[in-house]
């Protein structure tokens, strides 16, 4: 449900709670860092360019991470990058969220066994909130973990853990096939 | 070579090539191998194989004049690390010969040739790091992809990857 559903009496008075208006500016601009490590990277960008376009969503990507609140870990994590990454995380200012996208910087994939110099998932150097399967994922995985990211903000509330948001976000899921069966029946009509 | 066995044209013209360079250099190289993809020899003085190197290129009827590739490999059952340089006479006379060399497999060296063709400074560089296999007198000898602090080399066949790096887990 976003703000605006909400109505908007004559004299344009909206009643909220402060955290609602927070979470919604912040997952209504979701400013992901503007970097990718490997193939993940040129889906990355299909997915920010006109056919996908992110920027609907308010998402476009920065130059400095200083400017970022979301990572997107796009690709093959090497041990050499390992610190970089790192580094990176640290200069964006918090709050700030981790999306880790594809099979490699989720947990080494191809790579896992024989890949002496990759890191065999990001999360073992940074906190990972989304994961999006896949080899690379397709632009809709992206645009999906996307949107479970800005679920995740909408369950923030003042003085609530990361912790206890991503508890609220596992608990309130919804089944995405009643959603995408209701879609297809509006659709139809 | 076996008798009776028909060359094809550029094999042919690969050992007219070796014939020039056994000529000059004699004993220090192998017997002509006239593999039909690869037509190779093996230096075994390896002193010499810089001497040899810029013959190959300056010399009127070799003028090896482009390093395609530099190859490592490990010879492990020899306990030998070596090179495999494909070179080409590209636009001059189109022949093509691969050369081999070898050194011992731990603490062995083996003349860099970085000063005769550009292309084997980062190639060396890259067999080094991934071999372990010295380069004497290489202009820059560091290792090219994995970290300056990096411990073993990864494409040896008895390579185990080390526990940890800087404190990250490297294992699955």
């Amino acid at each position: 449900m976003g703000l605006l559903d909400a109505g908007i009496t004559k004299h344009n008075v909206l009643v909220t709670s402060v955290d609602n208006v927070l979470n919604w500016a912040r997952l209504s601009s979701l400013w992901p860092m503007g970097f990718g490590l490997a193939c993940c990277a040129i889906e990355m960008m299909a997915t920010n360019a006109s056919n996908y376009d992110l920027e609907r969503f308010g998402i476009f990507p920065r130059s400095s991470p200083r400017q970022s609140d979301l990572m997107i870990v796009a690709g093959t994590v090497t041990m050499k990058m390992a610190e970089r990454v790192i580094r990176l995380y640290e200069q964006m200012p918090e709050p700030r969220y981790v999306l880790s996208m594809g099979s490699c910087s989720n947990c080494g994939g191809p790579y896992w066994e024989h890949g002496y110099h990759v890191l065999k998932g990001v999360d073992r150097i940074i906190p990972v909130d989304v994961y999006v399967p896949g080899c690379p994922p397709r632009p809709e995985s992206l645009i999906g973990g996307l949107m479970k990211v800005q679920e995740l903000i909408r369950m923030e509330q003042i003085g609530i853990s990361r912790a206890d948001a991503l508890k609220k976000l596992a608990e309130k899921s919804i089944d995405p096939q009643s959603v995408i069966e209701t879609e297809r029946k509006v659709a139809h009509a | 070579m076996e008798e009776g066995h028909v060359l094809s044209h550029s094999v042919q013209q690969s050992a007219a090539a070796y014939a020039i360079i056994h000529d000059k250099f004699g004993d220090a190289v192998t017997a002509f191998d006239a593999n039909e993809t690869m037509p190779f020899f093996e230096v075994l003085n390896t002193a010499v194989w810089p001497e040899i190197a810029l013959f190959m290129r300056d010399n009127p009827k070799l003028k090896f004049n482009y390093m395609a590739c530099l190859s490592g490999v490990d010879y492990q059952s020899e306990d030998k690390v070596g090179i495999v340089c494909n070179l080409e006479s590209l636009g001059q006379l189109n022949h093509k010969i691969a050369v081999k060399v070898k050194c011992a497999r731990t603490g062995g060296s083996i003349p860099s040739v970085a000063g005769v063709w550009h292309t084997a400074n980062w190639h060396e560089r890259e067999a080094y790091d991934l071999f372990g296999m010295l380069f004497s007198s290489h202009p820059d000898m560091r290792r090219i992809l994995c970290p300056d602090d990096w411990e073993g080399h990864p494409l040896l066949k008895d390579y185990k990857v080390q526990e940890s790096y800087h404190g990250i887990k490297v294992p699955y």
